[in-house]
């Protein structure tokens, strides 16, 4: 039952994907798009990975969704015909789908669980957690510790995302002579009493799941990526609404900017703390005599500096994208 | 505390962690203060973790304290270290040399996040380069890309958007390639550590997935590294970015790209892949041949120094690549040498650049014609640095390129032709110097050149340490030649 | 019938990947040329997920202390959450330059066409 599903929506997602590609207008395609997202969570889920597909739900189809929509409003919406020739660029695709095609004949069958990958590294994690992490969601346990530097990593590149989009419309950053005057995404849905109160609604009840989230990563799917993604989907909806400047004065972009720097400090300072108390960069058992308590002290703080650097960018970005325009 | 056994992490962990200050800070100056003090200390730990490869140990380091293959390792070799030194020197320079003209190109108020996004480059490219993780590299390759799409966004003419989007789109997609060739590979060996990858691939080498698994590594690769005739995006990456900029990404990205492509095709394919080198016969070679060739013919043609520098160094990756094709000990040895000796007289010509234009408006050759009477310190660098990209004796490019040749004609006929390409292509890059040099020195100037005086001192001071080091491993190619032939030796051992 | 359903997530991933290359090698409007880029990207979020399903497994969360029970592979699920991270970074960034190409130039589809004049011979 469940494969019949998955093939069906896996269907559904080349389906969504080919429109993507053929729609003329941009909106839609963006629509599109989100709803992909929003399937593929769906595949993730029935592929027994809770964690990514709200992930996937969380940024591919909320908050890539809204800075695409963004960026529209300061662009255009309509493509117009273009482009290197159709059959040349046919042909390249055509031959690589059959290279890889190719390639797909010996892979293991799905779900095959004497498949080497199931076999080696990834077999010993589940008795590794359990003995020397202790904590229930074995993904949250790789992640933070086992390879919490892939992680820092990964911090590091959503801050320098938002050090690259400050740089590049940034409130300093120069403008071109064909700069829009104003930004749609500025002034929030005011005029539309029956999308304002239903938003308002929802919008305690993220922060309440972020929250939540975070904090119950060890247990149940989620942790300070997840948690960061859903803070600032509730701060970015309340932007639609009302418009940025209420937004802003939620939190303002002086303390996302700290946000987006502090967390990322924070999972840095663990490591060097870890160095200075004796240990190897991010080896959180020598914080406490107990390894395990340790274990789970690292993860807390080092899930936090996530979360805090994650909702501080995408907010970040979210107000450059709305300020963007003459004033 | 004992710093030593922490070297490399701290190599990685410095510029990650200062970058994030920088954010917060405003005033421009301190910025740049910290931005070269930072560059400087990981230039010291680089030379210090040379030291303790040159005594014959091979760094390791467990990241979180997890041994490998558990966890992520670092593992630090003669390969890594002749790359980290080039990363961090180039950066070095060009921070010390570059302040005045990063402020005039970039302006004063984005000081601060243009320094952040500065050592994210460093700390990325050095990420990569010290790291014993196929995952992990692409993570750390991610940072540096998106950090030099910073970088290179700064540039001040509004062509720079569109270059810098072209490379955005290569990057990724070459990215994506190797992250895809990345997980084939761990779908069938159940790892994601290099050398454990090497050991455990030998029962399933000979499998589709694996063959195709390298295919798409090398691709996604040689799109980063700018392969011949995957370098659409670099020429003008390079031409638009600012000056200084170009100096810094010249001299490292696209090596550090080529590192990464060496080490998975030799150090974890070529024991276990039936016919590898095939790949490198067929394919790699005579991309590289004919990349020499369109590089070195395009680069005469072009009128903008700074593009014609980027196809100049299109030819040179194809040198570097056509050593390692041979698949040789004395072709590798050609090629790691290469890469070090490229990096640093490319590093030292785009400096000199900079120094012009901080002068010049545009660097087209019929607007800075006899710019070298008003400048001749600089002029002179670019001349001497010239000479070291052409390969005359005496410069550290000879070195390499007498390297090349030696392991070249190894292969006999083939090594004939091979011979005559690289020849033909010397004889270009001393037309495509020439006449730079000849249009700087000789030709008339171009209306009122008044405001045209000598580069600020600073950036003199940084370019003539570049050009100095190209003299100096020139005359006495020790350092680069002991580290280069360990990295031979090893690659021996990891032939079937 | 077997052999088919069993690669069938794969095919799925090569045809995505595919839909996804294409449009960013031959479309010439940049935010479609993004489109096409983060398809591309969530097909090989799909071969890693995939690869790590396990036939009667849960999801790696152990429920109730049961560490015993049979559990889907973690390892690519952590690979692809940074994998995902990436791909919105990437996002960002590229929306960022699209804008100030909107600004720049007016257009956002044929910005190269300027620079072919002064290619390479």
């Amino acid at each position: 039952m469940i494969a019949v599903l998955t093939i069906f929506l896996l269907c559904l997602c080349v389906i969504t994907a080919l429109g993507v590609v053929r729609a003329g207008n941009l909106f839609t395609a963006v629509m599109l798009m989100g709803i992909y997202s929003l399937l593929m969570a769906a595949v993730f889920l029935l592929l027994d990975a809770p964690d990514v597909a709200l992930t996937e739900a969380a940024v591919g189809a909320g908050i890539s969704t809204v800075l695409l929509l963004s960026a529209l409003s300061l662009t255009a919406e309509e493509e117009h015909a273009g482009g290197i020739e159709p059959v040349l660029a046919a042909a390249v695709v055509l031959i690589t789908a059959a290279i890889i095609f190719y390639a797909t004949f010996d892979k293991p069958p799905l779900g095959d669980p004497d498949a080497p990958v199931h076999r080696h590294v990834a077999a010993d994690y589940v008795p590794m957690t359990q003995e020397q992490v202790d904590i229930p969601n074995v993904v949250t346990a790789v992640l933070a510790t086992f390879r919490g530097y892939d992680t820092l990593g990964e911090v590091v590149v959503v801050l320098t995302a938002a050090i690259g989009v400050l740089f590049l419309i940034g409130p300093d950053a120069p403008q071109g002579r064909h700069a829009p005057s104003g930004n749609l995404a500025e002034g929030g849905l005011k005029h539309h009493q029956p999308l304002r109160i239903v938003g308002k609604i929802a919008i305690p009840f993220i922060i309440l799941f972020a929250l939540y989230v975070q904090f119950h990563g060890e247990y149940s799917p989620g942790g300070g990526f997840q948690a960061g993604a859903l803070l600032a989907a509730a701060i970015i909806l309340y932007g639609l609404l009302e418009g940025r400047h209420a937004a802003a004065s939620v939190i303002h972009p002086a303390v996302l900017r700290t946000m987006a720097a502090g967390g990322a400090l924070l999972f840095g300072g663990v490591g060097v703390t870890t160095m200075l108390l004796g240990g190897r960069f991010l080896e959180y058992n020598v914080l406490r005599d107990d390894p395990i308590d340790a274990q789970h002290l690292g993860i807390l703080v080092i899930e936090a500096g996530v979360g805090v650097t994650v909702a501080g960018v995408l907010i970040l970005i979210y107000h450059a994208f709305a300020a963007r325009g003459r004033p | 505390m004992n710093l030593v056994p922490h070297l490399p992490a701290l190599q990685v962990v410095l510029p990650l962690l200062v970058a994030p200050i920088l954010v917060l800070l405003r005033d421009a100056r301190l910025c740049w203060l910290a931005a070269l003090a930072t560059s400087v200390t990981g230039l010291c730990i680089a030379i210090a973790i040379t030291g303790q490869v040159l005594d014959g140990e091979t760094l390791r380091y467990a990241m979180g304290g997890w041994a490998e293959p558990h966890g992520i390792g670092l593992r630090v070799d003669e390969l890594s270290t002749v790359l980290l030194l080039v990363v961090n020197g180039a950066s070095t320079l060009a921070l010390l040399g570059g302040r005045a003209s990063l402020l005039e190109q970039v302006g004063e108020p984005r000081q601060n996040l243009l320094f952040a996004a500065w050592l994210l480059a460093v700390a990325g490219l050095s990420g990569i380069l010290v790291s014993a993780d196929a995952f992990n590299i692409f993570v750390f390759m991610e940072i540096s890309s998106l950090a030099s799409y910073i970088l290179i966004a700064g540039g001040p003419s509004r062509r720079a958007l569109p270059a810098v989007f072209k490379y955005l789109i290569a990057g990724t997609v070459g990215a994506t390639f190797y992250l895809i060739g990345v997980g084939m590979v761990f779908m069938m060996t159940g790892t994601l550590n290099i050398s454990d990858m090497e050991l455990r691939l030998a029962e399933v080498g000979d499998t589709n997935v694996i063959i195709v698994a390298a295919g798409f590594i090398t691709i996604g690769l040689a799109l980063k590294a700018a392969v011949f005739p995957l370098h659409a995006w670099m020429p003008n990456a390079y031409a638009f970015s600012p000056h200084i900029v170009t100096a810094f990404i010249a001299a490292c990205s696209t090596k550090v790209a080529l590192y990464v492509l060496l080490r998975m095709d030799f150090f974890v394919f070529q024991k276990n892949l039936v016919n590898h080198e095939w790949q490198f016969a067929f394919v790699l070679m005579p991309l590289a041949a004919f990349g020499i060739l369109f590089g070195s013919i395009a680069a005469v043609f072009e009128q903008n120094i700074k593009r014609a520098l980027a196809f100049s160094s299109l030819a040179q990756i194809g040198y570097i690549l056509l050593g390692a094709s041979l698949i040789t000990v004395a072709g590798f040895n050609a090629a790691v040498l290469h890469l070090f000796n490229h990096a640093l007289a490319k590093g030292a010509l785009f400096l000199a650049v900079a120094g012009i234009g901080m002068r010049f408006a545009h660097l087209r050759l019929d607007e800075v014609r006899g710019a070298g009477r008003r400048m001749p310190w600089t002029l002179t660098a670019f001349a001497v640095a010239g000479l070291s990209l052409v390969g005359i004796p005496g410069t550290a490019g000879f070195v390499s390129k007498w390297a090349l040749i030696l392991a070249v004609l190894d292969r006999g006929g083939l090594g004939v032709a091979l011979l005559v390409l690289i020849i033909v292509s010397s004889l270009l890059a001393v037309v495509y110097v020439g006449r730079i040099v000849e249009a700087l020195w000789f030709g008339e100037p171009a209306g009122k050149d008044q405001a045209v005086r000598e580069a600020p001192p600073m950036m003199l001071v940084a370019t003539w340490i570049a050009v100095a080091a190209n003299l100096w491993f020139g005359l006495d190619a020790s350092l680069p030649g002991e580290l280069a032939g360990r990295a031979a030796e090893d690659f021996l051992r990891h032939l079937p | 019938m077997n052999h088919i359903l069993n690669l069938f997530n794969y095919w799925v991933f090569v045809l995505l990947l595919m839909i996804g290359f294409y449009a960013v090698i031959a479309r010439d409007n940049l935010v479609k040329k993004l489109l096409g880029l983060s398809i591309f990207q969530a097909a090989v979020f799909l071969l890693f997920i995939s690869m790590g399903k396990v036939s009667g497994g849960t999801a790696p969360i152990v429920l109730d202390g049961d560490w015993d029970a049979i559990f889907s592979n973690p390892l690519p699920q952590v690979l692809i959450l940074t994998a995902i991270v990436v791909g919105i970074s990437t996002l960002a960034l590229g929306l960022a330059i699209v804008v100030r190409i909107k600004e720049a130039y007016g257009r956002i589809s044929d910005v190269d066409a300027p620079e072919r004049r002064s290619g390479p011979p």
